[in-house]
């Protein structure tokens, strides 16, 4: 382009360099670059000057002094005497825990409600629409603290609400049973991961098989009998244990069996059903992004209706779908940093602890951000990964 | 359409009724007419509650689930409810919900902590916003010498009446501002300042300057993964280290400026997609006009652009919107916030879902109100290309 155009412009202007299009370029963006080189140092001159005078030390030695405060609840051992670099790290460990939860559970439920959009039902299709409408326009910041402030409104330990043998619903969280550890347990699931594997080789032989001869073999029960049986032989050779630990009610708390804070289920609750109604969404519209001409011609070549969804209409969907729901799951974690509101010690709200009792605003506040990136960058690229999985292929 | 005048004319059906089915001519024997109900509305019903046996289970599954819930609702919200009351004791005699508890509280929910004797000034900016939003919405008014003006005065006016201290109205601070009028000046401002920065990046994003590029993709990327929160501690706590000593901003303008950096790094990623829709040949044809850069952009692509991504760009208004809860966090007092801390009054604490069902459906109102409103946008422009 510009080499076509300088001589021309350069004879009409009386070859002034001004009016080059390459000198412009090279003029801008040595401008550009000098105001945001000059941006930063004054930025960061004035940053230190600032410290100095509030007295603030920089650096990451904070890290390793001791917090001097509780958290409610981590996955790794933690108390008050450990450092700050500690308690940071089990508030991402809590950050990840709810948000891997937040997308499992997001993802069912909002699969769900997508699907039930688009059913013939007019009474479900109906229902889900008012879901979806209902959950996706109120904020999710209202979600959380709703849910936190409805939870606290629950029943006491005495007066629990038991949904099912064992399991209590309370203004203390919920607690069911749970397995007690076994040493068997990680051999089952090594066995589980191992009956994955399997399934996936055996659907690709049953496909390598289908494409070369073109004889239609089922894996559904093979593999679901290698997805149970495998692990359950496993258990079965060291003895079949289970032992329940079920929660008891002792003085005014449960002991025993699993145990979720109220903070946990509050924020999970909330992110989960905010979440939802947007992939329910993401799932309507990929499901009738497939054309229909594409079914009636399925359905005119005689597959059967499970091979229309599994061979024509799901590959075309999962197109439409994937990319949005990565960026939904994305943002679902990201406002998990909004445990902070409610108290559950997620990353943000040890972060903001942290800064508030040692002044460290710059440092603590680039923990977070660069956790968060990082994360975000984990997380897209697994979706990445998997959109090229299920991405056209260009023969 | 006229029937053709050979096949006989259909007789009207004996009981008026079953109009469709019958009123087909039957050329050849016996062809079956398909199983329809009678009665309309049973037909409906077959059609749409109970196609097959799989779909009859559905219903019948989702009307167990009313059952259990909906009469509970009714009884809690309506029935047991107190809707007026002269003080707390009447709500906690009551099983149901305390609605009284919005009446009791409306005024520092919707107002926040500004000053009591002057909330005729906040009841005024918001009608005067109010009606404001409702004329940008009508088609007619679509001009810029209607709509300049008119913002003009509606962001002056409003903000006068919310600053105070000219033609007599007292000063008020913006740390005692809140409630809806918060609201609504964060997500004005989110919007007026986000919404050019947001084209600039989109623009520089799809520059062929490798510098102009490398700085938008750096920027909008590390701040799309980022949660917003981070950004708001950010605007509150590090900005000011960021200054010169002596050089100070206004809380609630840097909450501002921060979220409106965060609206324009989402928002240029839709208008970026706007972008690539349009096709080369429109650039080249504008460049062979003899148009510049700016004008290329203004009068030929942005134009097409985002009409293109207007469905993409509602979507992120309506988010930004939302968006301004999260200064919850940060301690303004947005209604949001206002609710909260009035709610803590212990003797109204226990009805606090009350406040909450109400402010939730304040935001539903507009959120819902602005997505419906946008899909007629987009018909109307694809009904009339040129508006």
């Amino acid at each position: 382009m510009s080499d076509i155009s300088k001589p021309e412009d350069q004879a009409r202007t009386g070859g002034s360099f001004l009016y080059n299009q390459g000198f412009r370029s090279i003029a801008y963006q040595v401008l550009l670059g000098g105001v945001l080189a000059y941006l930063a140092w004054t930025l960061y001159a004035n940053v230190n000057a600032n410290l100095e005078r509030q007295g603030i030390a920089t650096g990451w030695d904070f890290l390793n002094t001791s917090s001097g405060f509780d958290i409610g609840e981590s996955v790794i051992e933690y108390s008050a005497a450990d450092t700050y670099g500690k308690a940071l790290l089990a508030g991402i460990l809590n950050t990840i825990r709810v948000a891997l939860f937040g997308i499992f559970f997001a993802t069912i439920l909002g699969v769900f409600m997508g699907i039930a959009r688009v059913s013939k039902n007019w009474l479900l299709s109906t229902l889900a629409s008012w879901y979806v409408e209902i959950c996706r326009n109120v904020p999710v910041v209202l979600h959380v603290i709703f849910w936190g402030t409805v939870i606290h409104l629950l029943p006491s330990p005495r007066k629990a609400m038991v949904p099912f043998e064992g399991a209590f619903i309370m203004n203390r969280g919920v607690v069911m049973p749970f397995p007690v550890y076994d040493p068997a347990y990680p051999w089952v699931g090594a066995a589980f991961v191992a009956a994955i594997l399997g399934v996936v080789f055996l659907n690709k032989w049953a496909q390598r098989r289908r494409e070369q001869t073109g004889q239609y073999i089922s894996t559904l029960w093979a593999g679901l009998g290698i997805l149970i049986g495998l692990p359950a032989a496993v258990w079965i050779a060291f003895g079949a244990p289970l032992v329940w630990d079920v929660p008891a009610l002792r003085g005014f708390n449960f002991q025993g069996g699993l145990q979720l804070s109220p903070e946990f289920v509050a924020l999970l609750i909330g992110i989960t059903v905010y979440t939802a109604a947007f992939i329910a969404e993401i799932v309507r519209s990929g499901i009738q992004s497939v054309p229909s001409g594409q079914i009636e011609a399925a359905r005119a070549v005689g597959l059967r209706p499970s091979f229309i969804m599994r061979y024509v209409t799901m590959p075309q969907a999962l197109r439409v779908i994937i990319p949005p729901t990565a960026s939904q799951y994305l943002s679902l974690t990201k406002n998990s940093s909004l445990g902070v509101l409610i108290g559950y010690p997620d990353l943000v709200n040890i972060g903001n602890t942290t800064l508030n009792q040692t002044g460290q605003a710059v440092e603590a506040i680039a923990i977070m951000m660069v956790v968060y990136l990082a994360i975000s960058i984990v997380i897209s690229t697994f979706m990445n990964v998997y959109n090229r999985l299920v991405a056209i292929k260009e023969r | 359409m006229a029937l053709p005048t050979e096949r006989p004319i259909p007789q009207a059906p004996p009981d008026g009724a079953a109009a469709t089915a019958d009123t087909k001519p039957r050329k050849r024997g016996r062809t079956v007419p398909p199983p329809t109900e009678r009665i309309p509305v049973l037909r409906w019903a077959r059609e749409n509650l109970a196609s097959s046996y799989f779909n009859a289970f559905v219903t019948a599954v989702c009307l167990v689930a009313l059952y259990y819930i909906v009469p509970a609702f009714v009884e809690w919200g309506l029935i047991d409810a107190v809707f007026t009351a002269d003080s707390h004791e009447d709500c906690r005699a009551a099983s149901g919900a305390c609605w009284a508890v919005i009446e009791e509280k409306h005024r520092p929910m919707f107002f926040g902590v500004y000053p009591y004797e002057e909330h005729w000034r906040l009841v005024l900016a918001v009608m005067i916003y109010i009606g404001a939003v409702g004329m940008t919405m009508i088609r007619r008014f679509w001009s810029y010498r209607i709509l300049v003006p008119l913002w003009l005065f509606t962001l002056t006016s409003t903000l006068t009446l919310l600053w105070g201290g000219v033609l007599g109205l007292s000063a008020v601070d913006t740390t005692q501002w809140g409630g809806l009028p918060l609201t609504m000046v964060l997500f004005s401002g989110t919007i007026v300042v986000g919404f050019p920065l947001a084209i600039v990046l989109a623009l520089g994003r799809r520059s062929h300057m490798p510098t102009v590029k490398a700085v938008s993709v750096i920027f909008i990327e590390s701040l799309r993964g980022v949660p917003l929160i981070t950004i708001l501690f950010v605007a509150v706590n590090v900005f000011p280290l960021f200054l010169p000593q002596g050089l100070e901003f206004d809380k609630m303008l840097r909450v501002m400026v921060g979220m409106a950096v965060f609206f324009a790094c989402y928002e240029a990623e839709v208008i970026r997609g706007g972008l690539q829709a349009i096709s080369r040949g429109q650039y080249e044809a504008a460049e062979a006009l003899g148009l510049g850069y700016w004008h290329t952009m203004t009068r030929i692509i942005l134009p097409q652009a985002l009409r293109i991504c207007l469905p993409g760009i509602v979507n992120h208004v309506i988010a930004a919107f939302k968006n301004t809860s999260f200064v919850l966090i940060i301690g303004l007092f947005d209604m949001l916030t206002a609710t909260t801390s009035v709610l803590q009054d212990p003797v109204w604490r226990r009805f606090t879902v009350e406040a909450y069902l109400c402010v939730g459906f304040v935001y539903f109102m507009f959120c819902f109100a602005l997505s419906k409103y946008s899909h007629r946008v987009e018909r109307w422009l694809s009904e009339d290309k040129r508006f």
